[in-house]
């Protein structure tokens, strides 16, 4: 069974396709990548899948489940987290805080309690501090725990995301760009991390300009060019695939 | 323990005790009294407001709509209706929850200048509606208000009142800090940093925003209720308008997303002008050169601007 | 209304009091909602270089009305005088720009609102000590014999103001589309970081773009203050209303502003003829919120997904 099942999807913006008859498939506990040019609808993609936008026409369904029409927080309740291509980092928050907040759903949220500070509230806080302490050090963000997340580089907030990602423990990981702006060997640490969170057992789905870090970590890649699906399979096939060589070749 | 004094949840709530406890000290009348009082009730609602603008980042020019709304609803019912005033003021407060509960929603959906727009509207009609039904409220005119009385016992005087706003004041301010320091807080305050990122990790940011909404109207309802009883006498400005720029003032001037700092913006505020009222006529033209400058200078309010300038000091230092 | 009357009135006649009473408030619906549209017009011409709404706009028509009449005052002509209340409405908007907008640009939106409300207190509070707290009236342009038209009485001034508005409206269609500087209004409205990269210096942009809504507010002060009376607190309710006709056509659109000016006036008009003059003030904010439940973006405002 797959864990995630896109059909004929569609997206339009003013006219424009973003998104056009998409259809394909993921399957559970493996790295799946989306590539394609610049404004292919990767992140749009993507903004479906997790409920940030909805889409004109066509189905997602997760777990067999379809997710159209719920709002991106219902999704979060079903096992999914993401982080941003361009970095959504709380700045008014120190960086455990942003990671904390990842960890809303599995945490005492109601406001009462909160206003009267019941022991419950303390207890998990200082449950939910450390776990989210744990998550900065498996990242590699470990140094910042005490700062405030407008005093640290960017490819730390890079990471900071992935932890806020992984402290909703979802079991569908989507990540726009990790490596996006990061150098040689900052993109091989994100290689690594992606590898060690996809053992843990959760599905990534990855978009990735990086054709080195793509093509060595997933299992399957899935092709985009003008909203359109291109091509889809295993990294082999990709690679000696005549159109995908033409659109990238003709894109350079 | 020590190192739990200097937390600014306890150490601070203990300054402020004190601050309340040692002040009669040096209140030489009643006068003084008063403002204390005054400064008391705006703290408190602009505690809770803060946690709105400052925390979650959402606008509302409408505030002094709810504090209004409170204060006639319990001025009417212990006058006109002879109700006592406890259940007044609770009637007060499930009036202003259902109001801002319903508006809430198609409200909070809107960001910035529309947030703005709306809340303010919210805020005039309010006004308007009780200027305009003087047979029930006294029109502009104003009306006079019953002293609290709760189980025979009757509050009335400055100094029993003083306690009595000084204790609720601890308390609000605990109870924001609290909610600030928590999962439902840590939400709030990442509606403010990124909406996006705190729905997708799970946070109903629609379902806390109305939620925050409702509460700080709650916390100007039940304020403005307390205020007609006190004051004994409450006319439209209480809603006005201006009235809820004055709050948000206190606010952005004393420096968003912190508490401490919604409490200096209400000291200043209430202090001002009665200072000024000395100058009668320039009164309005400096308390609008003092507002424009001081933002100017310091966007960030002062509370914040002057904690990250110590901090810098010494840091120089050390 | 008919509890006195006789109860054989002919239909016709009764259609026709009903009409001329119906032309009558548009007729003065209009005029308001003409000044409506110009204060909204400033707003949205400020909000379109900066995404800063100005609540000081409603200062500027206080300040046209009000210098109008202590320039006649101290002795000069009606036209001078008018030329001299714009030209001080002016020089206060460039002022508020280049003193206290432009020092506070990076500072968060709450903050440029109450820096924004700090200069209208200041401004209203010097008129106050300048002027007094008194109404004045402001003679109208040329008399006050009633035209009447359809049954319905109309004041001259009445076309003074719709009259000077169309002209407005023209012209700064003209100077939008023609003037170089129009130009640069438009295309720092449409992308203020490309046009900053066709280099555009969207810093004078916006300093002109209070010049410009300072000279809107303030004529539409002048031509309203022969019919309403104007004093130091004038300000408040048409800006605000003003602001009110800026958002109900949609935040920035300029042909929103005026459609949403315009229609204030006449459903105010119409709302304080037919149902009550004492809730006459209510109804633009009524009308807003309503329209902000139900239509989020305005009469006319863009429609789009916020892009992540
Ligand atoms: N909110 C939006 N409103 C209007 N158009 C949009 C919106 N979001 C995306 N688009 C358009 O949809 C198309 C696809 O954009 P998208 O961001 O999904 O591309 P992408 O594949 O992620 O590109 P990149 O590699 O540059 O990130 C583009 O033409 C873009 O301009
Ligand atoms: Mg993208």
């Amino acid at each position: 069974m797959s864990l995630l099942r896109v059909e004929n999807l569609g997206k339009s913006f003013g006219g424009v396709d973003a998104i056009n008859d998409l259809s394909f498939t993921i399957a559970a506990n493996t790295i799946h990548a989306v590539i394609g040019p610049n404004g292919a609808g990767k992140t749009t993609l993507f903004n479906m899948i997790t409920g940030v936008y909805q889409p004109t026409r066509g189905d997602i369904f997760l777990d067999d489940a379809s997710t159209v029409g719920k709002p991106p927080h219902v999704l979060a309740s079903r096992g999914m987290s993401r982080t941003f291509q361009n970095l959504q980092v709380c700045m008014n928050m120190t960086a455990i805080e942003n990671v904390m907040v990842g960890r809303h759903l599995h945490l005492n949220r109601s406001f009462l309690a909160a206003m009267l500070r019941l022991p419950a509230i303390v207890r998990g806080d200082r449950q939910c501090r450390e776990k989210a302490a744990e998550l900065m050090e498996f990242v590699g963000v470990g140094q910042y725990i005490k700062t405030d997340a407008n005093a640290m580089p960017y490819g730390a907030l890079k990471r900071l995301e992935i932890a806020r990602a992984l402290a909703a423990e979802p079991k569908l990981l989507l990540l726009d760009e990790p490596a996006a702006g990061l150098n040689a060997k900052e993109t091989a640490e994100i290689d690594g991390l992606i590898q060690k969170i996809a053992a843990t057992g959760i599905t990534v789905v990855l978009v990735e300009h990086d054709m080195k870090l793509v093509m060595h970590i997933s299992d399957y890649l899935l092709v985009l060019d003008f909203g359109k699906k291109l091509a889809e399979g295993t990294p082999t096939e990709i690679r000696n695939n005549p159109e995908v060589i033409a659109a990238y070749l003709g894109a350079a | 323990m020590l190192a739990k004094l200097t937390h600014p949840r306890i150490g601070g709530l203990l300054i402020l005790s004190l601050i309340i406890a040692l002040l009669p000290l040096a209140l030489p009348n009643n006068y003084y009294y008063d403002v204390a009082i005054k400064i008391g009730i705006n703290a408190i609602v602009v505690v809770g407001l803060n946690l709105l603008i400052g925390y979650a980042g959402q606008i509302s020019l409408g505030h002094g709509g709810f504090f209004g709304l409170g204060a006639y609803t319990s001025g009417i019912l212990t006058a006109v209706y002879g109700w006592p005033p406890l259940l007044a003021l609770l009637t007060g407060v499930a009036v202003v929850g259902v109001l801002s509960f319903i508006v809430a929603r198609p409200i909070l959906r809107l960001t910035g200048h529309y947030l703005a727009m709306a809340t303010l509207g919210l805020g005039i009609i309010i006004s308007i509606v009780i200027s305009n039904e003087d047979w029930l409220t006294g029109g502009p005119d104003g009306m006079y208000v019953e002293p609290f009385t709760l189980l025979g016992w009757e509050l009335y005087g400055e100094k029993p009142w003083y306690w009595v706003i000084g204790a609720l004041l601890v308390i609000s301010v605990w109870m924001a800090m609290n909610i600030v320091d928590s999962p439902a807080g840590r939400a709030l305050r990442a509606v403010h940093g990124s909406e996006v990122a705190a729905q997708v990790v799970g946070v109903d940011t629609t379902g806390y925003k109305v939620l925050l909404f409702v509460v700080s109207a709650v916390f100007a309802s039940v304020m403005g209720s307390l205020f007609a009883h006190y004051s004994g006498f409450i006319t439209p400005a209480q809603a006005g308008f201006f009235h809820s720029i004055e709050l948000v003032t206190m606010v952005v001037l004393g420096g968003m997303a912190s508490t401490y700092g919604a409490l200096v913006g209400a000291v200043l505020l209430t202090v001002l002008p009665q200072l000024l009222s000395g100058f009668e006529d320039f009164e309005m033209v400096i308390f609008g050169l003092i507002l424009m400058l001081t933002l100017i200078f310091m966007p960030k309010g002062l509370v914040p601007t002057l904690t990250h300038k110590l901090k810098d000091w010494r840091g120089g230092r050390s | 209304m008919g509890a006195g009357r006789p109860l054989l009135v002919i239909t016709a006649g009764c259609s026709g009091i009903m009409f001329a009473e119906f032309l009558q408030y548009l007729f003065s619906g209009m005029t308001i909602g003409a000044t409506y549209a110009l204060v909204g017009l400033g707003f949205a011409i400020i909000y379109n270089a900066s995404h800063v709404i100005n609540f000081a706009q409603g200062e500027f028509v206080m300040i046209g009305g009000m210098a109008t009449v202590f320039l006649i005052h101290i002795g000069l002509p009606l036209p001078v005088a008018i030329l001299g209340a714009v030209a001080l409405a002016v020089v206060t908007g460039l002022a508020l720009e280049k003193l206290a907008v432009e020092p506070a640009r990076n500072a968060d939106v709450v903050t440029l609102i109450i820096i924004t409300i700090g200069a209208s207190i200041f401004l209203r509070g010097l008129a106050q000590v300048l002027w007094g707290k008194e109404f004045f009236a402001l003679p109208a342009f040329s008399g006050n014999d009633p035209i009447h038209l359809g049954g319905a009485t109309l004041l001259p001034q009445s076309l003074w103001v719709l009259g000077i508005t169309l002209a407005i409206v023209v012209a700064l269609a003209w100077f939008f589309k023609y003037t170089l500087i129009g130009k640069a209004i438009l295309a720092t409205a449409c992308n203020a970081d490309a046009a900053k990269m066709m280099g555009i210096n969207t810093q004078f942009i916006l300093f002109i773009s209070f010049g410009l809504s300072a000279l809107l507010g303030a004529v539409a002060g002048i031509i309203v203050a022969p019919i309403t009376l104007t004093s130091y607190d004038v300000g408040i309710m048409l800006g605000l209303k003003g602001f009110v006709a800026a958002v109900l056509g949609g935040l920035g659109s300029a042909v929103g502003a005026i459609v949403g000016g315009l229609l204030l006036g006449i459903i105010e008009a119409m709302a304080a003829g037919y149902i009550s003059s004492d809730y006459k003030d209510a109804v633009p904010f009524v009308i807003i919120l309503l329209i902000l439940f139900f239509l989020p973006s305005g009469l006319f405002g863009a429609r789009g997904t916020e892009r992540v």
